[in-house]
């Protein structure tokens, strides 16, 4: 993109800035569809949150913070706002750990490199809600192929482990799925980052006489800082906001018990028809996704100004 | 890029090479590997789902799957749902975009930047969070169970990408060589077609194949939204071969893969694009 940041500092240089009126024409559309699609739906939501609202969703009346009220004597959301936490960590460190030399190892050289790319690509592009059923069948109590290949390794003996019913396994089945559907996006941005780091400084090092590790350690990683927070941002709030994998697994059940913060909401709103104490959820939801897009928004700001 | 032109011509199988070359290759494999499972159970005849010992490969190959699966479930008309969702919310994005990119690219104003951010911002947001509030407003305008609400929320949460993704573009094409063109006695239209659209259809390529495969794959919305089971896109519609106790998993299969690997092939072709326009060009 430096392409870009040269062809628009010539376009500075020579043009007088136009007015907003001018440019309404040209930009009027996507700011109506931003507004009617983005916009709308956050304003309603903060709304109906102040408000007092039946089951069926009818509004009566001016609620204060009731809703939010209601939200927090919830005896649930202390444990389900704990797991959303530990679901966002978890599933964002493990993906950018495994990305980090995953992106390292397709970068290398090697015969075929193209068809490795396009098989990591594959997760990303498919339905994460299709991807979801299909481990849900490789990890079927009976006929799922991982407890009937680990019988036949003879690692397990006995009862076939539930994976996707026992609480003890569903939560980390979940962040798996979630991981597994998050690496190729984090890789794809750490290989471009790499990509982006100058063959000649590379090079340099080289003649220098640092070895690979040395290289990477020193003068690639510093270099993919911009790559990999960017990728950990985006990352952030895709896995805060995923709700296919959880829904298409588990429902967060039995009872709560894989809820997060988004698909609790969504149970609230949408099955148990609790519409109040959802919205105010909602807002709490939209308001950390809000928090992350500032940071984002920040941290890409140098990057913008350039262009 | 010239080093590694070079390194391609004289590639030498060491032992280094080979264990990196290996290495990939089982990490390729096992990226695909849920891909292959589903593509080989839905070639199964279905007393082989729960035989056992179990075979990973069809002892019968059952073609006839993919075949029958379109009278044991309407997925004829899933499919048609999220093609005729897919296409119109890519035209509505294209009609949108092509407009506000070009003079984002081409002019400063006041507000530009304001209007960046926007767009960013928006970028950042799923409609999972919004959910209430989008149900809410399709409700107001009555367009419960609708293709046009589908089609609407997905151009918008999709619009960012190809905002950014062709401003870049637009930008790249030098302003000269378009005046040149017009000076050499192009109309402005000409000038566009001839010169800035040959430079920017891989961007405008690229922004169709984005954001018709995610809204192919779009899946809160549509479950929210569309509850009429005819009115299903392929997303939710496949839920219905999930029943209480029993799962028609061969022919679930069939479906996801006639779903899946035509996105698959075209979101590949539009590979080396992705990451610049999903991060705004702050890593490409």
């Amino acid at each position: 993109m430096t392409a870009t940041g040269i062809a628009e500092k010539k376009v500075k240089n020579r043009r007088p800035a136009n007015s907003t009126l001018s440019a309404l024409p040209w930009i009027g559309p996507s700011l109506l569809l931003i507004l009617l699609v983005v916009v709308w739906p956050a304003i309603e939501l903060i709304r109906i949150s102040l408000t007092k609202i039946t089951s069926a969703g009818v509004l009566e009346g001016f609620f204060g913070l009731g809703n939010y009220r209601l939200l927090f004597e919830n005896p649930d959301l202390k444990t389900i706002a704990v797991r959303t936490l530990i679901w966002v960590f978890a599933v964002v460190s493990i993906t950018v750990a495994l990305s980090l030399p995953l992106a390292q190892l397709i970068n290398q050289n090697f015969p075929g490199r193209k068809f490795v790319r396009w098989a990591m690509i594959v997760p990303w592009a498919a339905s994460v809600v299709m991807t979801s059923i299909i481990w849900k069948w490789i990890l079927e109590l009976t006929s799922g192929e991982l407890n009937l290949t680990l019988q036949q390794l003879g690692l397990q003996d006995g009862q076939p482990v539930d994976w996707l019913r026992d609480p003890r396994y569903s939560f980390f089945v979940l962040v798996w799925v979630a991981v597994f559907v998050s690496i190729p996006f984090t890789t794809f941005v750490i290989l471009a980052g790499l990509q982006s780091i100058p063959n000649d400084i590379v090079e340099a090092s080289q003649v220098d006489g640092a070895g690979p590790w040395q290289i990477y350690r020193r003068i690639k990683f510093p270099l993919l800082r911009n790559a990999l927070l960017i990728a950990t941002i985006i990352n952030l709030i895709n896995v805060f906001n995923s709700f296919p994998i959880i829904w298409a697994l588990t429902r967060g059940g039995p009872g709560y018990d894989t809820d997060t913060m988004i698909t609790f909401a969504y149970k609230m709103a949408f099955v148990e028809y609790n519409m109040g104490p959802s919205t105010a959820l909602g807002v709490i939801n939209f308001a950390f996704i809000m928090l992350i897009v500032l940071i984002y928004l920040r941290v890409t700001k140098a990057t913008r100004d350039q262009a | 890029m010239k080093t590694a032109k070079k390194d391609k011509v004289k590639f030498v199988w060491t032992p280094k090479k080979a264990a990196t070359a290996f290495s990939a290759y089982m990490i390729g494999l096992f990226f695909i590997y849920p891909y292959i499972n589903m593509l080989l159970t839905s070639l199964k005849p279905n007393e082989e789902l729960y035989a056992f010992p179990m075979k990973r490969l069809p002892q019968s190959w059952q073609f006839d799957n993919y075949l029958e699966v379109w009278s044991v479930a309407p997925i004829g008309n899933f499919l048609r749902a999220s093609v005729i969702v897919s296409i119109c919310a890519t035209l509505l994005v294209l009609v949108v975009s092509v407009p506000a990119a070009y003079y984002v690219a081409r002019n400063r104003f006041r507000g530009r930047s304001a209007f960046l951010l926007l767009v960013l911002a928006t970028q950042m947001f799923s409609p999972t969070a919004l959910i209430i509030g989008i149900f809410r407003e399709v409700k107001f305008f009555g367009l419960l169970d609708t293709w046009a609400a589908l089609i609407i929320v997905n151009a918008g949460f999709n619009l960012a990408f190809a905002v950014w993704l062709l401003s870049g573009f637009f930008a790249s094409v030098p302003v000269e060589i378009e005046e040149a063109a017009m000076v050499d006695g192009c109309t402005r239209f000409q000038s566009l077609r001839r010169v800035v659209l040959p430079v920017t259809l891989p961007g405008l390529v690229t922004a169709v194949i984005f954001t018709f495969v995610s809204t192919w794959n779009e899946f809160t919305v549509a479950l929210t939204v569309i509850s009429s089971p005819t009115r299903q896109p392929i997303s939710t519609g496949i839920t219905t071969f999930i029943g209480q106790y029993d799962v028609a998993w061969e022919y679930l299969f069939t479906t996801t893969a006639i779903a899946i690997v035509p996105v698959v092939i075209l979101f590949i072709s539009i590979e080396k694009y992705l990451v610049g326009g999903l991060t705004a060009g702050s890593v490409k």
